[in-house]
């Protein structure tokens, strides 16, 4: 016997009001980042090397800032989604699992700034 | 009195260390080591984008660092550990739509994207770094 709603069954969240969204989530970011990560790779293979001028004009250039800004936000996000089960997995103690899942936040938020600032920096040079 | 102290006498289930271990198991925990690696290198990353924005002296510090030897191996475990994840998450992909589950494809699967993220990875580096070498 169950003492859900019918409403509350249907929607499938469960005690931590999550579902299948950590799932999903990192498998909607997953597929984004196939295409994303390969483009990275091949354009940074063919800048390897590039002197400081050409480095910051190539990434300055729409067509490089806009993918680059979606491979930020997608990937910091995959990896914050990541870390975290594998922070879940392996540490037991509560205090420590807590204080490891706020810094992962904090790294992913933190460094993922950092990179959009650089990126609108070198697109707008302010 | 906390019983934790005491060594267990009673036989224990054996643990990973007695297994053979199968193409899938290495592939599985790779995975998992390279998405931390990845996670690692976004810090090298920010440091070379912010870099850039910064300024030439500070991409030269950067330059510097990058083109050591430490930055060197560095580098090239990023570049393999981004490259491995990327192959063996097309892999997972396609196991979340249902497909590639039969235990002979999945080693198949297993051992083509370790030997594919090696190769590409040689690849990179190999006729990356020759490419720089012959333009500078």
């Amino acid at each position: 016997m169950s003492i859900q709603t019918p409403l509350n069954k249907v929607r499938g969240l469960g005690s931590a009001q999550e579902g299948v969204g950590h799932f999903w989530h990192q498998r909607v970011t997953a597929v984004a980042l196939v295409p994303l990560v390969l483009w990275f790779l091949v354009s940074l293979y063919h800048h390897i090397g590039d002197p400081y001028q050409e480095v910051v004009e190539w990434l300055g250039k729409p067509t490089t800032a806009i993918p680059l800004l979606f491979l930020i936000l997608a990937g910091f996000y995959h990896m914050k989604l990541g870390m975290q089960v594998v922070v879940e997995d392996y540490v037991q103690k509560d205090s420590s699992k807590i204080i490891l899942l706020l810094l992962n936040n904090l790294v992913a938020i933190g460094l993922g700034v950092v990179c959009v600032y650089a990126v609108l920096k070198l697109s707008f040079g302010v | 009195m906390s019983e934790s102290n005491q060594k267990a006498t009673r036989p224990l289930s054996p643990h990973l260390q007695i297994y053979r271990w199968p193409v899938t198991m290495i592939t599985s925990i790779t995975h998992r080591a390279t998405g931390v690696g990845n996670y690692i290198g976004t810090f090298f990353l920010a440091w070379w984008l912010l870099a850039a924005a910064m300024g030439q002296k500070a991409y030269e510090t950067f330059q510097a660092v990058a083109g050591s030897p430490i930055g060197l191996i560095v580098l090239f475990g990023y570049t393999w550990s981004l490259i491995y994840h990327l192959c063996n998450g097309v892999r997972h992909l396609t196991w979340d739509v249902g497909a590639g589950f039969k235990n002979a494809t999945a080693e198949t699967t297993g051992a083509f994207v370790i030997i594919i993220s090696l190769a590409l990875t040689l690849f990179v580096w190999v006729v990356g770094v020759a490419g720089m070498g012959g333009g500078q």
